[in-house]
């Protein structure tokens, strides 16, 4: 059971260019809108037609330009769930799953697979409601039994959760990752949201520009992001220019601040600093920087500050609040010329600044 | 009263509208799938009778459906059948003049449909026929409709393309706005009055038609 995906398409000025291979596993495509991660789905399903490449599921060519091979959406038996769910309007929720269990021909099967269905997602009080009638949830549920009836040799989520808000979306990933495991096949993640693709996948690739930039393990590419881009997606905040000083130095130009970072690689050309990975205090890399706006957060305060010797732009800090009222500086005024404005001690620790490529 | 023209006008309506009806859904159907360029030439070509005048529709049908024309030829020399000045020569005219009213709204209605219900279906092994009975069509139901009952009306009132490839004959081609022009121009003017009353119930009824269907699509 694996997918192997290699293929090329040109839209315009746009170039999508993939090559990836999956397991029983769920893999995530993780990039901003217009980065091909959607595309990519498409193609595997057979809704957009690669100019060029191989798609294999699980021995099975859905597509292989050399070969003329081009299977129809029907004939790759893949579960496509999409944003909106796509529930068919003017079907009831029990007429949606029916139709995902229409490649059964045997009458007798069929009804106890779309009552299987309908029971372990939980939508037996709601068989004759329409989609219209449906909680988000229910909707979700719906499409899921829909797809997973029509026993798929694997499954396409493509930005499942993006619609909903943050409370509903925390109950639904659950059931969706219920959903994947009982499953035990591929299944494919398409998101922008870098917290969901860390709860809903086991690996995950980066894409920019129609490339996969970094593909691997999620604690791997979350841990260490190779690229500027694959910081900015696993949600790393301070990024900065550098200049190399030599083999154990770096220059942040954006803040002004010289770092001490052991052994830095020659082709490094920015650096990334999570905003929770500073501390307060002194040691390694320590810096006195001004305070220059303080932004609450539900939990935490992000500090936005500025090297007291000066640096073209800010950096942020995100610090716990109760650890912040207990560190907060006496003296100074946020709103206070630069000069007297509070005044903090923060250290970066070496092990925590991102070595990145452009 | 002569009740003729009433049935005439309803008969040759209703039979252009269902023909026009599967036409026009078709042609939406496949145009909207088409390339962008045979797209553009097609669209371009399938909503010409909308902006022609009449007179001129029924011109370039006598030009084609003439006794001495190529298909009029033909038809009288193989089945000794005259296509004009018979009661459903209208139709011919009639079914060009809709034609493009219930084109554009079924693309209209097409193009609006979620493309993802298509694909959703498709993947979970659903054929296309059943998707497009089952799915689109129903989907976009409203739409279609409400552009059937505007053909329905169109069809109904249409005058020049008629008068020039069926005539006006009492008791044979004659239809309500054939009529209302003939008696008005024989100065039978309470006559007259009477058949645009009839004409005037009917187009509110169907504009009523088409805006309670519109009403249930926006809910």
């Amino acid at each position: 059971m694996s997918l192997y995906v290699d293929i090329e398409k040109k839209l315009g000025n746009f170039h999508l260019k993939v090559f990836f291979e999956a397991e029983n596993e769920t893999l995530a495509l993780l990039g901003a809108s217009g980065c091909g991660k959607s595309m990519t789905l498409k193609c595997i399903a057979g809704i957009e037609k690669p100019d060029r490449g191989r798609i294999i599921l699980d021995g099975v060519t859905l597509f292989d330009s050399d070969k003329k091979i081009n299977l129809s959406v029907q004939e790759r038996k893949t579960g496509l769930v999409f944003q909106n769910y796509a529930l068919f309007p003017n079907m009831t929720v029990m007429q949606n799953v029916a139709a995902g269990a229409k490649r059964e021909k045997d009458p007798v099967k069929r009804e106890r697979l779309i009552h299987e269905f309908i029971e372990s997602f939980g939508l037996a009080s709601e068989v004759n409601k329409y989609p219209s009638e449906l909680s988000g949830g229910q909707q979700q549920r719906t499409a899921l039994a829909r797809a997973l009836v029509s026993d798929p040799n694997i499954l396409l989520l493509d930005e499942p959760f993006s619609a909903l808000d943050s409370h509903l979306r925390f109950q639904l990933e659950q059931e969706v990752r219920r959903a994947i495991q009982s499953f035990g096949k591929t299944v494919i993640l398409v998101s922008h949201d870098r917290d969901e693709v860390y709860r809903m996948s086991d690996k995950v690739a980066v894409m920019q520009n129609g490339r996969i930039e970094a593909m691997g393990e999620k604690g791997e590419v979350f841990a260490a992001p190779k690229t500027k881009n694959g910081a900015i997606l696993t949600g790393c905040k301070n990024i900065s220019e550098v200049k190399i000083l030599d083999d154990n130095h770096l220059m942040a130009l954006d803040w002004g601040l010289k770092l001490y970072v052991p052994n830095i690689p020659e082709d490094v050309e920015y650096i990334g600093i999570r905003m929770h990975d500073i501390q307060a205090g002194e040691g390694e890399n320590h810096f006195r920087c001004f305070v220059e706006e303080v932004i609450e957060n539900t939990f935490s305060y992000t500090l936005l500050l500025r090297g007291v010797e000066g640096g073209a732009k800010t950096f942020g800090w995100e610090v716990d609040k109760k650890l912040w009222n207990y560190y907060r500086p006496k003296t100074g005024n946020i709103h206070s010329p630069a000069s007297e404005k509070p005044v903090v001690d923060i250290r970066i620790p070496s092990d925590v600044i991102l070595l990145l490529k452009g | 009263m002569d009740w003729f023209p009433l049935w005439n006008s309803l008969r040759i309506a209703g039979i252009s509208t269902a023909l026009i009806f599967f036409l026009g859904i078709f042609s939406a159907y496949y145009i909207s799938k088409a390339p962008r360029l045979i797209k553009g030439i097609l669209d371009v070509i399938l909503t010409l009778p909308l902006v022609l005048p009449p007179t001129v529709v029924g011109y370039l049908l006598l030009r084609v459906l003439g006794p001495k024309r190529l298909i009029g030829t033909w038809f009288l020399e193989v089945f000794h059948l005259r296509l004009t000045m018979t009661w459903w020569s209208a139709i011919f005219a009639t079914s060009v003049v809709i034609f493009p009213l219930m084109y554009r709204t079924a693309r209209g209605a097409f193009e609006s449909f979620d493309e993802n219900l298509a694909y959703s279906g498709q993947s979970i092994g659903l054929s296309n026929t059943y998707i497009f009975w089952h799915i689109r069509m129903p989907v976009c139901r409203q739409g279609i409709l409400a552009g059937a009952v505007l053909s329905f009306a169109r069809a109904l009132g249409e005058y020049g393309a008629t008068n020039m490839i069926a005539g006006y004959t009492p008791g044979r081609t004659a239809t309500i706005s054939t009529t209302v022009y003939q008696l008005w121009r024989t100065n039978d003017d309470a006559l007259a009055f009477r058949w645009v009353l009839v004409n005037l119930a009917i187009s509110f009824v169907v504009l009523l038609a088409v805006n309670m269907l519109e009403k249930k699509r926006g809910v």
